[in-house]
């Protein structure tokens, strides 16, 4: 059944995506088809999910590679899905009235479909390989979603950006996968986690893993993407980044660490990260002025608290993670889309210009405190209840977690304060506005266009004031990832009033300093702007991207020296270096050969040593063909002396054949050789020609002791003339046994001979070739 | 095999490689030549110490392996077609450019001294 819901993402994505012009905005209404279906298969799948009778499905797709399409709903995976399809639903129909009647909408519900099909396909993967093929899918998905403003060269760069830092991130994470799997013998998700191996490989496994997860939910170092991300129209935004892709890190992370937070690095490399992003992200809210930009930053902060919490791997962190994941979905979708209708309507989201809303703004303005409140933890709403469970869960654990719980303070003091920003923009702008705001004759937004955020925004009140709606939900999606672990933990119950304790008093006193800071927020920004380093995220990124290319350049400029002796050098340097360096380490010797065999032998080597040096050596070309000519002639003697008169008759006539060649060209030729700037050093050039004859000795010294069959020819002797009629038995090999060779060696001498005759008949001036015309016309 | 001549076709396969690597097509022909014959040693090599032509007729226990005679026989065929071919281009050469020199790629050293800064 989930296995058909991804194909059905697949199959209406393309359609709407095929038909995307024709459409029109009519492609939102096919494409949220599969989101609703998935919400109306987790209702009817409900009751036995949340009870921890989980789903599961499997699709052979190559077994051989041990890859299936395994699916496994667990109640975590059924919070994961509410959150992706229930939210994707949202969207939608928010994008319905958001691009109107643009060309886009259709392109858009297209590539929302493919997206939240593999975001799908990733919270229900039971395989990593599969699971990897979906993370990779929503980074392309996203890419094309960022950048669907393609006539934007800001968009362009923007995309790019994501999809550099996620799919890299992506590609050492499939490393780690693929470590872990081998470790576990497994690929399968839920088998691993029941039995989760241990060791070195394991732990850089898990690093790895680690770093693909970080890029993929913007944590710093590596969060530079998200904010640039902020160009995409708001519904992608309020999808993508606060209930979608940059989920999956925290996802993937919150499936790992019941089994994994004890091995190697994972906790405080974990809870490092995860605090510094909720920190830095915290602070970093404060300097823009573009509210998408500042919920941007929010996001990024929140992301670094899931990562904190669900990365502990500890049943009450995990059980508070939960809780944050749904609080987040909530206030940070109704914040991103009041965001959107503001934009959409007055066509400015910058806080120093923003005008006073006034009546028929009503609902934006409660959507917009309540999503706020929210985020800032004010109660009785959703996101209280998850801050204040996290506060619960670490008040009473050792030294280390409250060290933890010192930074989520600090990072949620922040949070109050941007929040109280965000709120103060969208109600009351003067107490931020730095301009003279244009006159508000903008109208205000239909009901359909507010209906998605106040939606969500009841939600987030509903969820706060009635606490029993979804502590079921958070207790089975904490049980479900707590499964195999040693302790189960107590069962969760969601409240409001926890009585007078040490949670309270932090709420508390969150609250009370968020405020100060936002009260403070002149001084505050002038502290921040003389402290805060002067290099954005952006910027490295770029620098990075620059330093690659002009690296790149730079290998090329040495790679790519388009000098012809240079490619021979290496080639043949390699091709000598590696097989001898093989041969002289394994067990090649078997002892020296014969000094010589036939005493003639020594004075043809003796002549053809010296005329082979002389020919290197010579100044003159017509010397150097007449000792090569010298050197054929002594092979011609050489094959006399080995009992093979065909060769000898034949190297005697190629031989004389070849130097009258040799003397036809080099009567044109200048006598003796010029001497053009050397292709490479002297030393280098002879160290390169020693290495290919000491290759050739050493290879034949091997060669001479390792025969050990008898010769394939002695059938041959045997057959020659009984079946091939001949004397000559090397002439019936030729023309017999080889025949088919030797047809084809007569094809390649007719070529050679076509070519020759090409070359030398042509006219001696070249006509103007065709490039030289061209480039002569763009004056290059 | 015999080691005097497995040096000799280590002398040939040095004084080959090393007229290989120069810029004047004509050396770079006699290079390959070179190198054909040292490997053409090398195949008649395998075959044995040699011994009395391969005509049928005769004792069989005493003749030089035929087949290695073989691969040496097309390999020189091959060997002056390629030869040829090659002169054939440094005439060409000569005609075009006045001089048989291998010149190395203006397109590949034009990326080698633009391409430093990064893309283009």
């Amino acid at each position: 059944m989930i296995v058909a819901l991804l194909g059905l993402h697949v199959v209406v994505g393309a359609a709407t995506l095929a038909f995307s012009r024709r459409l029109g905005r009519l492609g939102l209404v096919l494409g949220a088809v599969p989101m609703v279906a998935v919400v109306a298969w987790l209702l009817s799948a409900a009751g036995g999910v949340l009870d921890g009778r989980p789903v599961v499905g499997t699709l052979e797709w190559v077994p051989s590679l041990g890859l299936s399409l395994d699916v496994r709903v667990d109640a975590f995976t059924f919070l994961m899905l509410l959150i992706v399809s229930g939210t994707g639903t949202l969207v939608v129909a928010y994008a319905w009235s958001y691009f109107g009647r643009g060309p886009e909408a259709g392109r858009v519900a297209g590539l929302l479909t493919m997206f939240a099909g593999a975001m799908v396909g990733v919270v229900v993967a039971d395989n990593l390989l599969f699971l990897y093929v979906c993370w990779e899918l929503t980074s392309i998905t996203s890419y094309l979603l960022i950048g669907i403003d393609d006539q934007k060269a800001e968009a362009r760069a923007a995309a790019t950006h994501a999809l550099v830092v996620t799919a890299m991130g992506g590609l050492v994470m499939l490393a780690g996968l693929i470590l872990l799997g081998q470790q576990a013998g497994t690929y399968s998700l839920s088998g691993l986690l029941s039995s989760p191996p241990s060791g070195t490989v394991t732990s850089v496994a898990l690093v790895l893993i680690l770093v693909g997860a970080f890029t993929k939910s913007a944590q710093y170092p590596f969060h530079s993407w998200l904010p640039g991300a902020m160009v995409a129209p708001t519904p992608i935004s309020a999808y993508l980044h606060s209930a979608a892709m940059v989920k999956a890190g925290v996802y993937l992370v919150a499936r790992l660490a019941p089994a994994f937070a004890d091995t190697g690095m994972w906790r405080p490399l974990v809870v490092s990260v995860g605090l510094t992003t909720m920190i830095a992200g915290g602070l970093r809210a404060f300097r823009p002025f573009d509210l998408k930009q500042i919920l941007a930053f929010g996001t990024i902060s929140q992301l670094g608290f899931m990562m904190v919490l669900l990365g502990i791997g500890r049943p009450e962190t995990t059980a508070a993670g939960c809780a944050l994941l749904l609080a987040h979905a909530l206030f940070k979708a109704a914040l991103f889309m009041v965001v959107g209708v503001v934009d959409h309507q007055i066509h400015s989201r910058d806080i120093r210009e923003l005008p006073q809303l006034g009546s028929g703004w009503t609902s934006i303005k409660v959507a917009a405190v309540v999503g706020a409140a929210s985020m800032a933890a004010v109660p009785p709403l959703a996101g209280f209840i998850s801050k204040e469970m996290a506060y619960g869960s670490l008040v009473d654990g050792t030294g280390g977690d409250r060290l933890v719980l010192v930074g989520i303070v600090v990072g949620s003091i922040l949070t109050a304060a941007y929040s109280i920003r965000v709120a103060v923009a969208l109600v009351g702008p003067a107490a931020v506005r730095t301009e003279e705001p244009a006159p508000l004759v903008a109208p205000s937004p239909a009901v359909a266009f507010v209906a998605p955020p106040v939606l969500l925004t009841a939600a987030t009140v509903v969820l706060g004031t009635v606490p029993l709606v979804w502590s079921g939900l958070i207790d089975s999606a904490s049980g479900a990832l707590n499964q195999w672990s040693p302790t189960h933990g107590p069962h969760v119950h969601l409240a409001l009033w926890h009585g007078v304790g040490p949670a309270l008093v932090l709420s508390i006193v969150t609250l009370a300093m968020g405020s100060t800071v936002f009260a403070l927020r002149r001084p505050f920004a002038r502290w921040q702007a003389a402290l805060a380093p002067r290099t954005t995220g952006a910027e490295v990124y770029d620098g990075v991207v620059a330093r690659v290319l002009s690296g790149a350049g730079r290998i090329t400029a040495v790679v790519q020296s388009g000098s012809l002796p240079v490619y021979v050098a290496v080639i043949l340097a390699t091709a000598a270096a590696a097989p001898t360096v093989a041969l002289v380490t394994g067990g090649w010797w078997s002892g020296w050969p014969d000094a010589y065999g036939r005493i003639g032998q020594l004075p043809v080597a003796a002549l053809m040593v010296v005329a082979a040096v002389a020919a290197t050596l010579a100044t003159r070309r017509f010397v150097a063909a007449v000792l090569l000519g010298t050197v054929g002639y002594g092979m011609a003697i050489f094959f006399v002396i080995q009992g093979a008169p065909d060769l000898a008759l034949t190297q005697f006539s190629v031989e004389t054949l070849s130097v009258v060649v040799f003397l036809l060209v080099l009567r044109k030729l200048p006598d003796r050789f010029e001497k053009p700037a050397p292709a490479m050093g002297q030393p280098l050039r002879i160290v390169v020609s020693l290495a290919a004859g000491a290759f050739v000795v050493v290879m034949a010294l091997a060669a001479s002791g390792a025969r050990t069959a008898a010769p394939v020819s002695q059938e041959m002797v045997e057959q020659a003339y009984p079946k091939g009629y001949g004397h000559n038995i090397v002439n019936v090999i030729l023309v017999d046994i080889r025949g088919i060779d030797t047809l084809g060696e007569i094809t390649v001498l007719a070529t050679a001979a076509i070519g020759i005759a090409a070359l030398a008949r042509s006219s001696a001036k070249p006509r103007r070739s065709g490039v030289e015309h061209h480039r002569r016309e763009v004056g290059g | 095999m015999t080691l005097v001549m497995v040096l000799v076709a280590g002398v040939l396969s040095s004084c080959g490689t090393y007229l290989l690597l120069g810029r004047q097509l004509s050396r770079v022909v006699i290079g390959i030549g070179m190198l054909g014959h040292a490997v053409n040693i090398l195949l008649v090599l395998s075959g044995g110490d040699g011994g009395r032509p391969p005509f049928d007729g005769d004792d069989p226990a005493g003749f030089a392996d035929p087949l290695p005679h073989a691969f040496v026989l097309t390999s020189i065929v091959i060997s002056f077609g390629v030869i040829s071919f090659l002169l054939a281009l440094a005439y060409r050469s000569w005609q075009v450019t006045g001089n048989d020199e291998v010149e190395d790629d203006v397109e590949d050293r034009r990326v080698a001294t633009h391409g430093q800064g990064g893309a283009e």
